[in-house]
């Protein structure tokens, strides 16, 4: 079987008909295989949801436990039709996973999701796998992205707490996963008192605890006084009148877009911080040379300077043009 | 050059002056000398470099990396300073000292450029890249004003920012007698000929405060609607400063020809052609050029009228009361008939000033100051011895169209207002402001906005236009930027006219029939 025969592109996400499912399709569908619970990612209604424990969990706390017909978590290989499906770390967010598609005959196929190789106290690390047609998301395709190490990011924020201590720093993060990341980090950087956080991300904080994640002492940002220097909220809330509670803030933005000026002043950021949990360009070509793939197929982002460099470096490569999947959720 | 890097980063992002303040102060108190001296003239654009030009370092990067993911990456960065930090392929990230780069800028010959610059970009890390670039282009861009900078020397804890004014034009970069001098060393003796001196400022007052003091102890005289500067002739050297220290001279060499004096005097540029003083819109022509054309020269000739002398024929004056100074300067011969000093006016009673103040001679009067007879020339805003009694400002009734969200103090809030009038049966824009309004009002104003908004455009709401707002303004000019075809000179919202109904606002017509 060719791997178009395996695995295809279709208006409802990507198909493979000798097992009769999507992964992460965008519209609701029979069978759906997901690789981890960011909205665009993961949509409730579908017949039956195979995917990790922990993303089951999250889609349960964001859309209701009835979500899906039926779920079943993802745990060692799992015979569907006439292939062999597979779940593995992806390093981007807590229960993340990359699935890989081994059909009987043919080329075995590794379908990323979003990943990351950045470190993360929130999650598993990616998991190298072996594969003939890799499928890479390029959120952050184009040599200009090179995160830097999250902790000189976090140095940069402590930094600007010192210098304006009685201005609340408010940082943007989407609620699941990044926010984690960066309470994970501010820990990790030394900051132990009490962090506030929006009421939006709570449930995901707590499910981020229980799963023993530590992310310290955290308070609600509901109050009329919210006793935190350091207060995370999605970006979204920044333009509601919730943000009037805080006095001169310091608005800040958790992001690989960050990196961009012009992306920051868009977003009327005084702090811009490049914290991401997609593959930077060093991290993605180099992902792309590690595993040695046959063909590399790329989802979404700016995929247009990783076909180029898969054109420089002799891999074939050819753009999925998947719709319905955000940049980088924020 | 790291802390550099990261104060230009900083600067860049953060809107609120004092909040830009502190960083600068933060840096110049943490940094050695070379380094903070030369970052202060690069801010301030005193520090003179050699140019790179965007097609340099386009050929520097055209040999590292491949063409098209270069153009794909410039298209979606859109600065080339910034693509090119960005896409540098470099581990290294050394953090050299400021002044090394200052010294590569200014020392290494054209045919050894590109060479040098590649060398120095593949042993910085990124945002060192950036802020090396950017000095490099001359071109920071992190909205800080000369005056700002000195504001900053200023916190540092040794001299106030007047007595740093004084001898700033003297300096040169990296400033270090003047960081000794902060330190508590000698202050710097001021070489050049022709200095700035800070002025004297004035309080507004009114009516009702002023019945509190004797006339007999003050002089009026006009306040006249130009720009207020110091004219110097220092033994034939010349100089227009600005009030707050910066040098003009290049954009007036008319006036400057015509400072035929000895002398350090305090007064306004005008374009004056005769007699006739003409408008601030016409001075405007005049200003932000740095060249002036023969033609320009001729239909805006301008002009000052002096207010006050601080140095004449060699004597400083500033210490004596001001009728002694204003006697000097009745006697004053400036050598020329684009000067002259700025008539007394005659009043016995401030019901006399108020009169005269209510039907000025020249409409390019925007007022009366009234100063103590006895007061010294001394710098800054002093309260008490000047008083400023502005004209009342004009008035508008306009429509809210648009409101745009506030950042600082004023997070969360919609604080940025554009309004508009009808023309025909359509509201066209005319101006934005962003003041006048109370914390109350500023909650109300933000409540309508979040209540009436009709679309979104990033940070900015359109709003249904149904609230009135009266917005007062200092003056008009016309304007070709503008759709409307005139500008507003220092709008503020004066009043909600939330009894209003928009239909009543006032017309595009009626504030055409304004313009002085």
């Amino acid at each position: 079987m060719r791997a178009d025969q395996i695995l295809h592109p279709t208006p409802q996400g990507l198909y493979c008909p000798p097992g009769d499912f999507h992964i992460d399709p965008t519209r609701p569908v029979a069978r759906a295989l997901i690789t981890h619970g960011h909205a665009d990612h993961a949509r409730a209604g579908h017949g039956s949801v195979l995917a990790t424990q922990q993303t089951l969990d999250i889609m349960a706390i964001r859309y209701g436990e009835d979500f899906a017909g039926q779920v079943q978590p993802a745990d060692g290989p799992i015979r569907i039709g006439d292939v062999t499906v597979s779940f593995h770390p992806a390093g981007h967010i807590l229960g993340s996973a990359q699935i890989a598609v081994t059909p009987d005959h043919g080329p075995k196929i590794v379908v990323s999701g979003d990943y990351s190789r950045t470190p993360s106290p929130t999650c598993a690390p990616f998991e190298p796998v072996p594969c003939d047609v890799f499928v890479t998301e390029a959120t952050f395709g184009l040599p200009v992205f090179k995160h830097p190490d999250p902790a000189v990011e976090m140095a940069r924020l402590l930094a600007s707490m010192t210098e304006f201590p009685e201005r609340p720093h408010l940082i943007g993060a989407y609620s699941l996963g990044k926010a984690q990341r960066v309470i994970a980090l501010a820990r990790a950087a030394g900051i132990d008192a009490p962090i506030a956080i929006h009421g939006a991300m709570q449930r995901l904080c707590d499910y981020h605890i229980e799963q023993g994640i530590d992310l310290g002492p955290l308070i609600p940002a509901t109050a009329d006084q919210v006793p935190a220097q350091l207060v995370i909220a999605p970006q979204s809330a920044f333009s509601t009148a919730w943000v009037q509670r805080f006095r001169d803030p310091v608005i800040g933005f958790a992001s690989g877009w960050m990196a961009v000026r012009a992306r920051a002043r868009q977003n009327g950021v005084e702090l811009p911080l490049v914290i991401s949990d997609h593959v930077d360009w060093p991290q993605v070509t180099q992902t792309i040379r590690d595993l040695f793939p046959a063909e590399v197929w790329i989802t979404h982002g700016t995929e247009d300077g990783l076909l180029r460099w898969c054109e420089l470096n002799g891999f074939p490569a050819r753009p999925l043009r998947l719709v319905g999947y955000e940049d980088e959720p924020e | 050059m790291k802390p550099f890097a990261t104060l230009l980063e900083r600067l860049a992002f953060t809107p609120a002056r004092n909040a830009k303040l502190r960083l600068l102060r933060h840096y110049l108190d943490s940094t050695p000398d070379p380094d903070r001296g030369y970052a202060l003239a690069a801010l301030t654009g005193d520090l003179k470099l050699r140019s790179v030009t965007p097609s340099l370092l386009r050929g520097l990067v055209a040999e590292r990396v491949d063409a098209q993911l270069f153009t794909l990456s410039y298209d979606f960065v859109g600065d080339l300073a910034e693509t090119i930090a960005l896409i540098w392929d470099s581990e290294a990230d050394e953090d050299i000292p400021l002044h090394q780069a200052v010294d590569l800028l200014q020392s290494t010959g054209k045919s050894g450029l590109p060479a040098a610059i590649t060398a120095l970009l593949d042993r910085l890390g990124a945002s060192q890249r950036l802020a090396f670039l950017k000095l490099a282009t001359g071109n920071m861009r992190v909205g800080l004003s000369a005056r700002m900078a000195r504001m900053a020397l200023a916190d540092m804890g040794g001299p106030p920012v007047a007595e740093i004014e004084e001898i700033w034009h003297g300096l040169t970069p990296p400033y270090q007698p003047l960081f000794d001098w902060i330190a508590g060393g000698a202050r710097p003796e001021n070489a050049a000929k022709a200095p700035f001196r800070p002025v004297m400022l004035s309080t507004p007052t009114d009516l009702d405060q002023l019945r509190a003091l004797d006339p007999t102890e003050h002089i009026a005289e006009w306040k006249w609607d130009g720009i207020r500067v110091l004219a110097i002739n220092d033994g034939g050297i010349r100089r227009l400063y600005s009030r707050t220290g910066e040098d003009i001279s290049t954009a007036f060499p008319d006036l400057i020809e015509a400072l035929n004096f000895d002398g350090t005097v305090d007064g306004e540029l005008l374009v004056r052609r005769g007699a006739e003083i003409a408008s601030f819109n016409d001075l405007q022509q005049r200003l932000n050029r740095k060249t002036v054309s023969r033609a320009m020269l001729a239909s805006h000739p301008a002009g000052l009228r002096v207010y006050d002398l601080m140095i004449w024929q060699g004597r400083d004056l500033r210490d004596l009361p001001l009728s002694a100074r204003r006697a000097l300067l009745d006697a004053a011969d400036f050598g020329s008939d684009r000067i002259d000093a700025s008539p007394v006016l005659d009043f016995t009673t401030w019901d006399d000033l108020a009169a005269l103040r209510a039907s000025p001679p020249n409409p390019v009067i925007e007022g009366v100051m009234i100063k103590r007879r006895d007061s010294a020339y001394v710098a800054g805003r002093p309260r008490g011895p000047w008083f400023k009694w502005k004209r009342d400002p004009m008035v508008v009734d306009a429509v809210l169209l648009y409101a745009q969200r506030g950042h600082g103090k004023r997070s969360g809030f919609y604080s940025d207002f554009t309004f508009g009038l009808w023309d025909g049966a359509d509201l066209v824009t005319v101006g934005k402001a962003y003041f006048g309004f109370t914390d109350e009002e500023l909650r109300q104003l933000d409540r309508f906005v979040r209540q009436n908004t009709t679309d979104r455009f990033g940070p900015v709401r359109a709003v249904k236009p149904e609230l009135v707002l009266e917005v007062a303004f200092e003056g008009l000019n016309a304007s070709s930027r503008h759709k409307s075809g005139v500008a507003m000179r220092f709008p503020r919202i004066s009043r909600i006219r939330w009894d209003k109904p928009a239909a009543e606002a006032d017309r595009l017509e009626t504030l055409k029939a304004m313009i002085g």
